[in-house]
């Protein structure tokens, strides 16, 4: 059936080499995966140790093992293991989310907290807040249905002879334009107190968070993300333009809808505990396609990055700065020279991840 | 060899379009003439026509008669500002080729707006006059920084890529603008204000204070009219015109970086009339700059003082931010724009 | 070895939103043949073959593969059949060109299937076939336009199909590359028996490699057969409006096309 000339023909170095390579890229990417998830566990712990007071390792083990430690089982059991945990599992969501959007739209900028994907929870969370004053779960809620919604608004705008990734990119930035004036109508109407509340959240904050908080983004993380690493192979074909996928056997549409709603639940879910702690979904595809050379899957590795991200920037913008700032306040800042570094790379070789 | 009649014929066409366009001109000064009276009429307060005109010869006699006095320099401020705006869009998207450039999309407002922080925060300012400077500063350096990002690469400015730059911009000056605000409770309030902006409150001495630069950006643009008409053909053969390429460009964007700047230290980040205006204009008076460009002027200024207007009407008796407005206009004609636009040109 | 694998075209009307392209077209190709769909611009020729490969449902009318319709069949049991190669497919960047051609067993792969021998196999084969196996650790984005393009049709064999379309291999290409693209494929054809059709802009390059050319022109077909009855005078002046002469190849045989302008000619 396949067109295959006689083996005495192919020279079997050619097969040898070739599958060398391949070897060599999938080491690669499993040394990078280890590496990383190294550092996560090295930062977590690390988070856990560290605040006003220090407690030594073995107490924060003997805290997370479940023994009771007197001082520490409160600051570490109840404050500082439910915010490093939920670090982690937001950094997974946006780090996923992230680099699912990128490899579909071939863009490094097209993530969804530029494409205006996920400006859709922030405009619902900040009504929630200021017009229906809804407590912390009300807020959640309503921020995921509205994440989902508004994705999904941006993708049957963009859909016209197929949905473009190009105008999916345009008509999610003019989406999330109009929500950035509706989030800033929302707050001149602010009472002062909500004022505060809702300017913190949209910052992206890690501030009280609890297990309520967590274990919500715990069950998406769980449910969503083997799905969406499924689709992974389908996702690099489509790298390779709509109508070569289609030709290699990819049902594009119903990829890239399936890819859609999956990301955009774990970002929805992400947004709603922590608020949209900036660029981390923009950042972490990059940085993991860079570790792992091209070719291999980057989700994993790029979910390993941003929970990295946010943990190590939770911990810096709480200790490191003077003043206490918010985690999406030091990742935005962290992202800004990255964005020069991407583009001035992007001018070098002028493609897409 | 073309036959005499045929030259003289196309002659008389080339003057019929002429004839056109005057008479949308005509019809949008009177359009515009006629929402500014309105807009001194509408309000919380509604006046007639009598105590408007009353007002306007100088008498300052009973509410009706004060609250005209509040009103007209925030009409003309109104007129200003979208006049700027319109203008500054058309330069944009003549100079970048680009039907997508905006201040807003661009990220030249949060550009503005994180420059007017910084001053509120580390100089102490608390008026227009300080905040100018600050606000055509930081317009200027973000629109060269998201200029130099967008046209990286092989295909140079496209309108995605110009696009994309300015959100990722404006996302990451954002998050300076938190880093700014947030630990600084006091100017919290004074921020949020002027970031939301709008024309209302306003006294004669804004409209005094961006008058020289709104007059110098618009000359600057309109001298660079015939250079954009060049530039429209693509640089290689702009240059084949005979044009300076470089020149015409920075001198052009300059003068909508003034506008832009100006308009928005006044009236704080607008955003999508600078889109919207410039392609209405194309559909009704086609593409020349010498003529797109005063046209944007009085079609942004009509625009703006009914946006204005009606957000005093819709949400009585409080008020609906213009900006708020526009983008709420502006953002669905974006969309039908992306949708009209082929795929391959984006 | 050759294929006995038939693709036809029943009465097929194509529409891009409003504007129709295509129709009442039928058509037949015949299995083990190299076909060339040439035609002025505009008139139909990709969105043919989009067609073909099921990346365009029609608005009337069916492609058929094997008894089958095409519109109807899975997508990757319709890829593991027929190729296509479209005009501008787009590289990641950074990726090598191994990696690329792998993707092209992207249809005989499950969702979570390793990566099998017969993989590999199939890569370094289609490597060999285009002479880029030296490249095969190179970055696309380094290569050059000719060498690029032998990639991409090296992505495609490895995808292993009796037939593959190609939607105008040679653009961009200058003369010695398209030469030795066509070459590539024809030998591909003598070789394993693939059927190949292609859109080709240049008409002397298509009489001279296709067994068969199909020329269309107002939403249909205009003249189909061997180059010799399809590349006549009449057909080209009729279908691209250009006065011209036909003359014998006198490297290959086939109908060689002159153009004949308003000026500089003898006559």
């Amino acid at each position: 059936m396949s067109p295959t000339p006689t083996r005495s023909l192919i020279p079997s170095t050619t097969a040898e080499a070739v599958a060398g390579l391949r070897r060599a890229r999938t080491r690669r990417w499993a040394s990078v995966v280890t590496v990383l998830s190294v550092l996560v566990i090295a930062v977590f712990v690390a988070s856990l140790m560290i605040g006003q007071t220090f407690y030594p390792i073995d107490e924060v083990a003997r805290v997370v093992a479940g023994q009771q430690v007197p001082g520490a089982s409160f600051t570490v059991g109840r404050l500082r293991l439910p915010r490093a945990v939920l670090a982690v599992l937001v950094g997974l969501c946006f780090g996923l989310g992230g680099v699912t959007f990128q490899t579909m739209l071939r863009n490094p900028l097209a993530s969804p907290d530029i494409i205006g994907i996920s400006s859709g929870a922030s405009a619902a969370a900040v009504f929630g807040i200021v017009t229906l004053g809804l407590g912390s779960t009300g807020v959640s809620v309503l921020a995921i249905v509205a994440g989902l919604g508004v994705a999904l608004l941006i993708y049957a705008l963009a859909f016209k002879n197929g949905a473009a990734g190009i105008r999916l990119i345009l008509v999610g930035i003019g989406i999330s334009s109009m929500l950035t004036a509706l989030i800033n109508w929302e707050l001149t109407r602010a009472a002062q107190w909500d004022l505060q509340e809702a300017l913190r959240w949209l910052a992206g904050s890690l501030n009280g968070a609890n297990w309520d908080a967590v274990i919500p983004v715990l069950i998406a993380l769980v449910i969503l993300s083997p799905l969406l690493i499924g689709q992974s192979k389908s996702l690099s074909i489509t790298q390779l333009g709509d109508d070569t996928a289609e030709a290699l056997g990819v049902g594009v549409s119903r990829t890239r809808l399936f890819v859609i709603v999956t990301a955009v639940g774990l970002i929805a879910f992400a947004t709603a505990a922590a608020g949209p702690v900036a660029f981390v979904a923009f950042l972490s595809g990059p940085i993991a396609a860079r570790l792992t050379g091209p070719g291999p899957s980057p989700l994993i590795p790029a979910g390993l990055v941003g929970a990295l991200l946010v943990l190590t920037a939770d911990l810096v913008g709480q200790f490191a700065l003077g003043t206490r700032y918010p985690v999406g306040v030091v990742t935005g800042i962290l992202g800004a020279p990255y964005l020069l570094y991407l583009i001035i790379r992007i001018n070098r070789s002028g493609g897409s991840l | 060899m073309t036959v005499p009649t045929t030259v003289e014929s196309t002659a008389a066409r080339l003057r019929r379009s002429t004839h056109v366009r005057l008479l949308w001109m005509c019809a949008a000064l009177v359009l515009v003439v006629a929402l500014m009276i309105a807009s001194i009429m509408i309000g919380s307060r509604s006046v007639d026509l009598g105590d408007v005109l009353a007002a306007l010869g100088g008498s300052a006699t009973g509410f009706d008669q004060a609250a005209v006095a509040k009103r007209i320099p925030r009409t003309l401020l109104a007129v200003c500002v979208g006049a700027a705006l319109g203008v500054s869009g058309a330069v944009m998207q003549g100079v970048t080729r680009n039907p997508l450039a905006d201040p807003g999309i661009l990220g030249v407002n949060t550009g503005a707006s994180l420059a007017v922080v910084i001053g509120i925060a580390s100089f102490g300012l608390t008026s227009a006059s300080g905040y100018i400077w600050f606000a055509i500063g930081g317009a200027a350096i973000t629109s060269v920084f998201v200029y130099a990002v967008g046209s990286l690469g092989r295909q140079g400015a496209t309108p995605l890529k110009l696009a994309l730059a300015g959100a990722a911009t404006a996302a990451a000056l954002s998050s300076f603008i938190s880093a700014v605000v947030l630990p600084r409770g006091d100017i919290a309030d004074l921020a949020r204000d002027w970031q939301i902006g709008g024309v209302g409150g306003v006294t004669m001495d804004s409209v005094e204070l961006i008058l020289p630069f709104l007059a110098g950006g618009f000359l600057l643009s309109i001298y660079c009219a015939p250079g954009l008409n060049a530039l429209a053909l693509g640089d290689e053969l702009a240059a084949g015109l005979g044009q300076h390429v470089g020149l015409t460009r920075a001198l052009s964007a300059a003068g909508a970086v003034v506008l832009c700047g100006a308009a928005t230290a006044v009236a704080g980040p607008i955003g999508f009339l600078g889109l919207v205006i410039p392609h209405a204009c194309r559909l009704l008076i086609g593409v020349d700059h010498r003529w797109l460009l005063p046209f944007s002027a009085v079609t942004g200024a009509g625009l703006l003082t009914a946006s204005d207007s009606l957000g005093r009407i819709v949400a009585r008796p409080a008020e609906l931010d213009v900006g708020i407005l526009t983008a709420l206009i502006g953002a669905p004609l974006f969309i039908v724009i992306v949708r009209r636009q082929k795929v391959r040109s984006l | 070895m050759t294929t006995d694998h038939s693709l036809s075209a029943e009465d097929l009307h194509l529409s891009y939103g409003d504007a129709d392209i295509i129709s009442g077209l039928s058509l037949e190709l015949p299995a083990g043949d190299i076909t060339g769909i040439v035609g002025a611009n505009a008139c139909g020729k990709s969105t043919l073959l989009k067609s073909m490969s099921r990346l365009l449902t029609p608005r009337q009318g069916r492609v058929i593969l094997d008894g089958r319709q095409v519109h109807s069949m899975p997508a990757k049991q319709l890829a593991r059949t027929l190729g296509l190669l479209p005009q501008t497919p787009i590289a990641p960047e950074g990726i090598t060109v191994a990696d690329l051609v792998g993707r092209g067993r992207h249809p005989h792969q499950g969702a979570f299937s390793r990566w099998s021998a017969a993989d590999d196999l199939a890569v370094a084969e289609a490597l060999d076939v285009t002479g880029t196996a030296d490249l095969a650790d190179r970055s696309v984005d380094e290569l050059s336009g000719g060498q690029r393009q032998r990639v991409w049709i090296a992505m495609a064999l490895a995808q292993q199909t009796d037939i593959l379309l190609l939607d105008e291999p040679t653009t961009f290409l200058d003369v010695n590359h398209q030469v030795e693209v066509l070459d590539l494929l024809t030998e591909l054809n003598a070789r394993s028996g693939v059927t190949i059709v292609m859109v080709l802009h240049d008409l002397n390059l298509a009489a001279r490699y296709c067994d068969r050319l199909v020329m269309l022109a107002g939403g249909g077909i205009h003249a189909a057969g061997t180059p010799a009855e399809v590349l006549t005078e009449d057909n080209v002046e009729e279908v691209f409006g250009l006065a011209n002469r036909i003359i014998d190849d006198p490297v290959s045989g086939q109908p060689l096309m002159l153009p004949i302008g308003r000026h500089r000619t003898l006559c």
